[in-house]
C-alpha cells in the first residue's frame, strides 16, 4: 500500500521525540530548584532556606548554571601553555611552525640552568588569528616547554587582541593538554579536573639535582 | 500548438545552500528542462599543492586535513602512504592498524554527511541531517580521544600515527560499533522505504557505466553502476589484505543506487573496524628512527587509497630536499564532478539538485 514507508518513517521520528536529548546546552543551561541545589552541593530544603531569592528564581525556571561538554584530556586548545622554567629559547617551534606565526626574540643573558646554555625569552608572540592548532610546535619542542592548552573560548573583537604575548603566556593558567605528551597521560593528568600543572610535573625528563647538572653541563677540564 | 519558449540561463551559486560550499552552476533551462549545464569552480582555491612545495612532509599533513575537511583521516592516510613509499619507511604494525581504524571511522562519518546532505537537497529539510550529525558527533568524539581534534585531525605521521590510542578509546569504540548498525537500520526505516524518496530518486540521474569509466570516476558512484572497483580489494594497501569484507554494488546507476551503496558501505566499515580491533597487536605506533625532517631520495611516486568519495591519489616528486618538489593530488570529488553536465542535461530542475547532491562532493577538495 502506498504510504506505508512514510508511516514507518514517522514512527522513527515519533520515537526520537520521546528520547532524551542528545544536544548539550552551552554556555549555560536552565535548571530547576533540585538541579540548582545539586549544583551547589546542598540539600534542596537547606538551599531554599539559605538562599531564598535563588530558590524562587530556580522554581520559576529562570536559573542557569554553566554547562560544558566534557572534553578529552588530549583536546588541542588554542590557549598555549608555556613554561618559562623549561624554555631555553631554542626557537624550534618558530622554525617548524607550518605558517610561521611564532616570533621569538631572545637575549643571551639567560639565568636558568635546566638544560645547559639558556637564553632569556623576551618576545614570544603567537598570532592566534592564523594559528590552526595543528600542534607541530608542541611536537618539536625538545624541552617540553610549550604545550597545547585546553581552552577554546578565545574569540576577540579585533585582530591585535588575538596575539598571545610573552606576558600573557606567563600569566595564563597552566592547564596543559596531554596532546603529544605521553608522560602527562601516564600520570593520569586531566586539564579539566586535575588543576594546574607545575613545570616539574610536565617534563619527560627527571628534574636534575644541582650535582647532576654540574656533572652534565659544567666541563671540569676547563676549570 | 506548442508554445515557443526561449532558453534562459540561470546561475546557481556560488553562494547557494544546495551547492555544498562555494560552487557555481551555470544552467540553461528550456522551460523546466536542463539543456546545458556548466560547473564553474575555483572559488575555494587555496593553492594547497603549491604550498606543499615549501613545507616539509610532516608540515603538509596539516594542510592535507583541510582539503577534504569531512574526511581528513583518509587524506592523511593517502599522503602518508605516498611519503612512506617515497622515503622507504616501513610503518609499525600497530600504527597501521590504528590508521585503518581511523580511516574506516572517517569513511562512516563522510558517508553520513553525504547521505544527510543528499536528503537535504531532496527537500527532507533537517530531520535526516540532524540524525546523521548525531552519529557523526560520536565519531568526532572518538577522534578527539585519538588526536585532540575533531575535524582537522593531523593524526598520522610517516611510519604510523603520532601517539597511541588512550585507554578510554577502546571501550568507547566498542559501544559505538555495537550501536552503529542500529543507527543504520534507523536510517533505512526512515528513508529507504519512504515513497517520496523512492519516486524522486529511482531512475533519476542515470549515467551509463561506460561514461563513468571514460570520465575516470571512482568510488561509490562507480560501484552504484555495478562495476566492482574498490582499491581496498584491487590494490590492497596497508593491511586491507588481512580483513574480510564485501564490496556493496548496485546496478541501476541512479541516485537511489548511489544512496544505497553508501548505506551498505557503512555496514561494511563497521565489520572492518571490528576485525582491526581483533587483530591489533601491541607495540610502538611509529618507528623510532623516523626523523621529523624526512629527506627522501630524488624520485617520484604515486600512492592511492580508496577514500570515502573515490580514489584519492598523491603524486609526489622529490629532489632530495626536505620539501617535495611537486605534490599533485588526484582529488576524487573533482574528477567525479566533471561528469555533472552529462548527468544533468535532459532532466528537470527538481532533479538537478538531487543529482548534484548524490555525487557527494566536497568543495574544499574540488578546488584544493
Amino acid at each position: 500500500m502506498y504510504g506505508i514507508g512514510i508511516l514507518k518513517g514517522f514512527s522513527v521520528t515519533a520515537l526520537n521525540m520521546i528520547r532524551a536529548p542528545f544536544t548539550i546546552e552551552y554556555p549555560d543551561r536552565r535548571v530547576g530548584l533540585l538541579g540548582l541545589a545539586k549544583a551547589s552541593g546542598m540539600n534542596p530544603l537547606v538551599f531554599a532556606l539559605k538562599r531564598p531569592a535563588a530558590a524562587v528564581k530556580a522554581a520559576l525556571g529562570v536559573a542557569k548554571i554553566p554547562a560544558r561538554l566534557p572534553q578529552h584530556s588530549r583536546f588541542r586548545g588554542q590557549e598555549f601553555v608555556w613554561y618559562e622554567e623549561r624554555c631555553t629559547g631554542c626557537a624550534s617551534c618558530a622554525k617548524l611552525c607550518p605558517l610561521g606565526i611564532i616570533r621569538i626574540v631572545t637575549d643571551p643573558s639567560g639565568r636558568q640552568t635546566q638544560e645547559g646554555e639558556v637564553y632569556d625569552v623576551e618576545v614570544f608572540d603567537i598570532d592566534l588569528a592564523r594559528c590552526m592548532a595543528c600542534g607541530i610546535c608542541v611536537e618539536v619542542c625538545p624541552y617540553d616547554a610549550l604545550h597545547m592548552g585546553s581552552g577554546f573560548e578565545r574569540a576577540r573583537y579585533a585582530f591585535p587582541n588575538l596575539m598571545i604575548t610573552v606576558d600573557e603566556l606567563k600569566r595564563a593558567p597552566k592547564r596543559p593538554s596531554t596532546w603529544f605528551r605521553p608522560q602527562l597521560e601516564a600520570k593520569g593528568y586531566d586539564p579539566q579536573r586535575s588543576g594546574t600543572a607545575d613545570w616539574k610535573l610536565v617534563g619527560r625528563h627527571e628534574t636534575p639535582t644541582a650535582e647532576q647538572l654540574k656533572r652534565t653541563w659544567v666541563d671540569e677540564r676547563t676549570r | 500548438m506548442p508554445i515557443r519558449t526561449e532558453p534562459v540561463t540561470v546561475n546557481i551559486g556560488p553562494h547557494h545552500p544546495s551547492t555544498h560550499g562555494v560552487f557555481r552552476l551555470r544552467v540553461t533551462f528550456d522551460g523546466e528542462v536542463v539543456v546545458d549545464a556548466e560547473p564553474v569552480f575555483g572559488y575555494l582555491h587555496r593553492g594547497t599543492e603549491k604550498l606543499a612545495e615549501e613545507r616539509t612532509y610532516v608540515q603538509f599533513v596539516t594542510l592535507s586535513d583541510r582539503m577534504d575537511y569531512v574526511a581528513s583521516m583518509t587524506n592523511n592516510q593517502g599522503f602518508m602512504l605516498a611519503v612512506e613509499k617515497l622515503a622507504g619507511i616501513t610503518p609499525s604494525p600497530r600504527g597501521v592498524w590504528l590508521r585503518m581504524i581511523a580511516a574506516e571511522l572517517q569513511r562512516i562519518a563522510s558517508h553520513l554527511v553525504g547521505i544527510g546532505f543528499f536528503l537535504q537537497d531532496l527537500g527532507a529539510f533537517g530531520t535526516p541531517l540532524i540524525y546523521v550529525m548525531r552519529e557523526r558527533e560520536r565519531i568526532l568524539d572518538l577522534f578527539e580521544m585519538l588526536c585532540g581534534a575533531r575535524i582537522t585531525v593531523s593524526y598520522m605521521r610517516p611510519g604510523g600515527v603520532f601517539m597511541d590510542a588512550p585507554q578510554d578509546f577502546w571501550p568507547a569504540l566498542d559501544t559505538f560499533l555495537a550501536d552503529m548498525p542500529h543507527y543504520v537500520d534507523e536510517y533505512e526505516r526512515l528513508i529507504t522505504g519512504n515513497e517520496i524518496v523512492l519516486v524522486r530518486t529511482k531512475g533519476t540521474g542515470k549515467v551509463p557505466a561506460e561514461t563513468l569509466v571514460n570520465a575516470s570516476v571512482s568510488g561509490p558512484m562507480l560501484r552504484a553502476a555495478g562495476l566492482d572497483w574498490d582499491l581496498r580489494i584491487k590494490d590492497p594497501y596497508e593491511y586491507y589484505g588481512r580483513v574480510k569484507f564485501d564490496v556493496p554494488l548496485a546496478r541501476e546507476s541512479d541516485n537511489f543506487a548511489r544512496y544505497i551503496v553508501r548505506i551498505q558501505e557503512m555496514r561494511e566499515s563497521v565489520k572492518i573496524i571490528r576485525q582491526c580491533v581483533e587483530q591489533i597487536e601491541p607495540g610502538p605506533v611509529r618507528p623510532k628512527e623516523v626523523p621529523f625532517l624526512i629527506r627522501p631520495p630524488a624520485g617520484d611516486v604515486y600512492a592511492h587509497i580508496e577514500g570515502p568519495k573515490g580514489e584519492l591519489g598523491y603524486y609526489l616528486v622529490s629532489d632530495g630536499t626536505i620539501a617535495p618538489y611537486r605534490c599533485k593530488v588526484r582529488a576524487p570529488s573533482f574528477i567525479n564532478l566533471t561528469l555533472l553536465r552529462d548527468m544533468l542535461v535532459g532532466w528537470k530542475v527538481a532533479d538537478m539538485i538531487v543529482t548534484f547532491g548524490s555525487i557527494d562532493i566536497n568543495m574544499g577538495e574540488v578546488d584544493r
